[in-house]
């Protein structure tokens, strides 16, 4: 069999977790508990394998592309759709690492998971989610990738507001649709302005972008990076992912962090011709990375939420994969989204577990010297911690700073600059949790009986159903009371096992893109991709190796300040060291610059008057009293003309004769 | 008499038919007793069947009379149909007025 | 001569027919109904019809007026009628739409109307088959040759009137619920009145 037939059978891929999704969700009641777990991770995993044999067929191949066509529809006005797969580098490197991250976390899922009432209904959402993303990332055409790309929202949707007798989880899955709607509207008219100017929607609209005037293809990049801003969560529209922290820690892990945020960088890097030919699109995307990243950044320095430090986190992170976009430095970005995800995973994995052995406690302050306790965790979660911050050689130091050499040598200062600085802070704000939660003084065990009545504490209220109540912790809500009485405990196989394997290749995944001619690996698999991308390339070893210092050193920094601050945990929960010491700054950062209440105002407060005027003037008086008042007048008309019928022969006799007179004249009249 | 000179030709009888078929209407209109009312019909009916005539003279066609014939049958069958109707309607009541029968009144 | 007998007649055809409109007595309507009827009939003679004067005769002034004079009696419908007019605009709509009418008919008349074309149904003098044939005859041959399918239908019409005279007369088992009690008085005290009249022998006028 050659390996055009084989990669033929990439349909595949998408298919199995399909299957498994519609299984699941169809027959969910009758498979228990872990069967479920395990079928649906099967699945994924044998999905991972036929990826690889994918890859392994696609190296073969020379052009290294190969599509094939499911679906043709030939709908009206000569617009031929043909819907199928295609196996490039691009999209199969995207595959790979999907595909990998998500059997992963479905193998943590199913300890985090254990005792759930619709643990069945989760893998089966969790598979449908994989295999819409995977629709979108090996589609042969925007019109499929736009289909997977609904699809990941919808199942992020469904994800999120998992546990919706929690009204704020409810509230948070809606809040991620309606946001990202908002982005895939810009992606919808992308698509139109697309099909309008080039007459397809495949791919191959790609190879005639140059054609384009300058305008359009401003235009048509800038829509689709509306899509991608709403999808990976930049500003303005980043307002949905610290709130999808509500879903359940294993959605966060793969959704929000590995692979749907992705998705906006991937259509980046596909739609590339269209940014390459529009240097306004090009800085646009490189200057909202770079400020998102620096934003996002100064908000995680005093969340007090665990999950919520890592979803600014992801937030500020993308923003570096966009700044790379933004400066044509395609391969770096591509590879930071590999390394994030190897990184980011086992982060959210670990605090998964931290949630998992405190009894499902995220309150930063409420935890302290878990080290302990949890020593595989911790392990995973201090060797992500080192990547992120972007120290050497773990991976995160190799693909942060191709990114902000790449800035540099293409003599994008500016958000060089802004790139340097949010290194700092992501150093800061990740040490300062990394510090809290497994450092410093245990903050998390309950008082002794005897001690408690005579503590200030007030006790939880009385009659609050706690299931409904969020475990989210707000910035500026109090911490709640140490309710811990036994030791936190490890999490069990299933759930350290990822984080460990994820925390490995946090390690190593740096050899991916090594900066040397002969090590740069994936840059040359995606060469074919991004053929006509100018290389960039820093201006001298010396000058390269300086840059990398100075990324290097701006972390550290970060590191240190934090250590200063928090190396012996918080001497009393409700005192942050580092929030006292910003002031005002700490409060606006705190509350994200009061970002959601300015929406509020604005937007919603108009519309929401405007709404009432309509419903006030325009429908009940205008609609409903021209309804009304037809209903009246054909009342009254008929009221008037019914007193013709008086009922006596003598009147309709006059009617007769009036006709008969009527019909005389007009014979008379006519001639 | 020179008046006696004076031709009849058909003229005067669809004149003289006209008028009757004008006081037959407006009796119609004016008079409530529906006895009198019926009459007024047959008035009209007799002016049409003196046109009818008129003409089969004037056209030398004896079609005309055979209609005014079946004129005069079907007034016959709608007289006793009608005065049937109306004696019973006005069997017992008092005075027998078009204006009492207002069950039709919208 | 001709020209006499037309003004006489055709004066008291009018006068009859205003009689019937303005009589106030129903009695007194349906005899000026009768000269009427037989002015017309006179007329008919004047014009060669002479079956149809003598059908006119018989039936009209002969069967139906009779018919109304028995109603008129059966009702007991002699009261006097009141001239008063309950409807406002009848009289003055009548009086004008009648006008209107008869000066369009005239008019009409006068122009386009009488296209002066014959039907081609037999004429009143030619010589039919070498005879002179009378009225009545020629009539006949009209009757059971042109026009046998209306003659066998109003044939048709006349027994379907008598059935339903019959069965519109006739006085049903349950009595219909028109009237109130007083109603019923009255009825009676007309019946009273009637029967004192005759007794008394002079009559109600």
């Amino acid at each position: 069999m050659s390996s055009r037939d084989l990669l033929d059978l990439l349909w595949l891929v998408p298919a199995l977790p399909l299957a498994g999704a519609v299984t699941l969700l169809l027959f969910g009641k009758r498979i228990r508990e872990p069967i479920a777990g395990w079928f649906a991770t099967g699945l994924v995993g044998l999905s991972f394998v036929w990826t690889v044999v994918m890859f392994l067929a696609l190296r073969d191949i020379d052009p290294r592309a190969h599509e094939s066509i499911i679906w043709k529809l030939i709908p009206s006005g000569g617009f031929q759709v043909q819907l199928g797969f295609l196996a490039d580098p691009l999209s199969i490197t995207f595959a790979l690492f999907v595909t990998f991250v998500a059997t992963l976390i479905h193998l943590f899922s199913i300890g985090y998971m254990h005792g759930d009432e619709r643990y069945s209904r989760f893998f089966g959402y969790l598979n449908l989610f994989v295999a819409a993303m995977l629709v979108l990332v090996l589609g042969n055409g925007f019109l499929i990738t736009f289909l997977g790309w609904e699809g990941v929202g919808v199942c992020s949707y469904l994800l999120v507001s998992f546990w919706f007798e929690r009204p704020a989880a409810a509230v948070a899955g809606k809040k991620a649709f309606v946001t990202t709607r908002v982005g895939d509207f810009g992606f919808m008219l992308a698509m139109f302005l697309i099909f309008e100017q080039l007459r397809t929607l495949d791919y191959s609209a790609l190879e005639q972008a140059s054609t384009l005037t300058t305008g359009t293809a401003t235009a048509i990049a800038l829509l689709l990076f509306l899509g991608a801003v709403g999808k990976s969560a930049q500003f303005p529209l980043h307002v949905w992912l610290p709130d999808a922290m509500e879903g359940p820690t294993p959605v966060s892990a793969l959704i929000h962090a590995a692979t749907m945020v992705t998705a906006g960088v991937f259509i980046v890097a596909r739609a590339h011709p269209f940014f390459e030919h529009s240097a306004t699109a090009m800085t646009v995307v490189a200057w909202v990375g770079a400020g998102t990243a620096l934003l996002a950044g100064t908000i995680a320095l005093v969340q007090p939420d665990i999950k919520r430090v890592l979803a600014y986190s992801t937030i500020s992170q993308l923003g570096y994969m966009f700044l790379a976009l933004g400066v044509g430095a395609y391969a770096a970005a591509i590879f930071m989204v590999i390394t994030h995800a190897f990184y980011k995973g086992t982060l959210f994995l670990g605090a998964g577990s931290v949630i998992h052995g405190t009894g499902d406690n995220q309150d930063l302050r409420r935890m302290g010297a878990l080290r302990r306790f949890l020593p595989l965790t911790a392990g995973g979660f201090i060797v992500a911690w080192l990547a992120i911050a972007g120290m050497p050689p773990f991976s995160g130091f190799w693909s942060k700073d191709e990114i902000l050499a790449s800035a540099f040598s293409a003599h994008d200062y500016g958000v060089w600059v802004v790139g340097v600085a949010a290194a700092a802070l992501t150093g800061l704000y990740m040490t300062r949790e990394v510090f809290l939660v497994f450092f410093g003084n245990e903050r998390f065990r309950a008082a002794p009986a005897a001690e408690a009545a005579a503590d200030a504490e007030p006790a939880p209220e009385e009659g609050v159903d706690e299931s409904t109540v969020s475990p989210t912790v707000a910035f500026g809500d109090p911490p709640a009371p140490a309710r811990l009485e036994h030791d936190p405990h490890e999490s069990p196989r299933t759930m350290t096992t990822p984080i460990l394997a994820l925390g490995a290749l946090a390690v190593v995944a740096g050899v991916l893109n090594l900066p040397f001619r002969s090590l740069e690996f994936l840059t040359k698999w995606l060469e074919p991709v991004f053929e006509d991308v100018p290389e960039i390339h820093p201006n001298s070893f010396v000058g390269g190796f300086a840059l990398s210092t100075l990324s290097v050193a701006m972390g550290l920094i970060g590191i240190l300040v934090a250590l200063s601050l928090y190396r012996h945990g918080l001497r009393r929960p409700d005192e942050d060291p580092g929030l006292e010491r910003l002031g005002f700054a700490g409060r606006l950062f705190g509350h994200a610059y009061y970002f959601d209440e300015t929406i509020a105002r604005a937007v919603a407060g108009p519309i929401t008057r405007f709404s009432d005027w309509l419903d006030r003037v325009v429908d009940a008086r205008i609609i409903d009293g021209a309804v009304n008042g037809t209903g009246w007048l054909f009342q009254n008309l008929g009221g008037r003309l019914r007193r013709v019928q008086t009922g006596l022969v003598r009147n309709y006799a006059l009617g007769v004769a009036l006709g008969a007179a009527g019909l005389l004249l007009f014979m008379l009249v006519r001639g | 008499m020179t008046l006696a000179a004076v031709e009849v030709t058909a003229n005067y009888y669809l004149v003289l038919g006209a008028l009757l078929f004008t006081v037959g209407a407006v009796g119609l209109l004016v008079r409530r007793n529906v006895l009198v009312m019926f009459m007024c019909v047959e008035l009209m009916l007799n002016a049409a069947n003196l046109t009818f005539v008129t003409f089969a003279h004037e056209l030398d066609d004896v079609g005309g009379q055979s209609i005014v014939f079946f004129t005069l049958v079907v007034a016959a069958a709608e007289v006793a149909v009608g005065l049937a109707i109306i004696v019973a309607i006005f069997r017992r009541r008092r005075g027998a007025t078009a204006d009492d029968l207002d069950l039709l009144k919208g | 001569m001709e020209f006499a007998i037309f003004v006489v007649f055709a004066a008291l055809a009018l006068a009859g027919a205003l009689g019937v409109v303005l009589g106030s007595n129903p009695v007194h309507c349906a005899l000026s109904l009768v000269v009427t009827l037989v002015s017309v009939a006179v007329f008919f003679l004047q014009q060669d019809a002479q079956l149809l004067a003598a059908v006119q005769v018989i039936v009209y002034a002969g069967a139906i007026v009779v018919l109304f004079l028995f109603v008129i009696m059966l009702l007991g419908v002699d009261k006097r009628e009141s001239l008063r007019e309950t409807l406002r605009y009848q009289r003055p709509a009548a009086f004008a739409l009648g006008a209107i009418v008869l000066a369009e008919v005239l008019f009409l008349a006068g122009r386009t109307w009488a296209t002066g074309a014959r039907s081609q149904r037999g004429s009143l003098d030619a010589p039919v088959d070498g005879d002179n044939l009378n009225n009545i005859e020629r009539v006949a041959r009209s009757l059971f040759t042109d026009f046998l399918w209306p003659f066998e239908i109003t044939a048709a019409l006349l027994v379907i009137a008598v059935v339903g005279g019959v069965v519109l007369a006739r006085r049903s088992g349950q009595p219909v619920e028109l009237l109130d009690e007083a109603d019923d008085e009255a009825a009676e005290e007309v019946e009273e009145e009637v029967r004192e009249h005759a007794e008394e022998g002079t009559a109600s006028s």
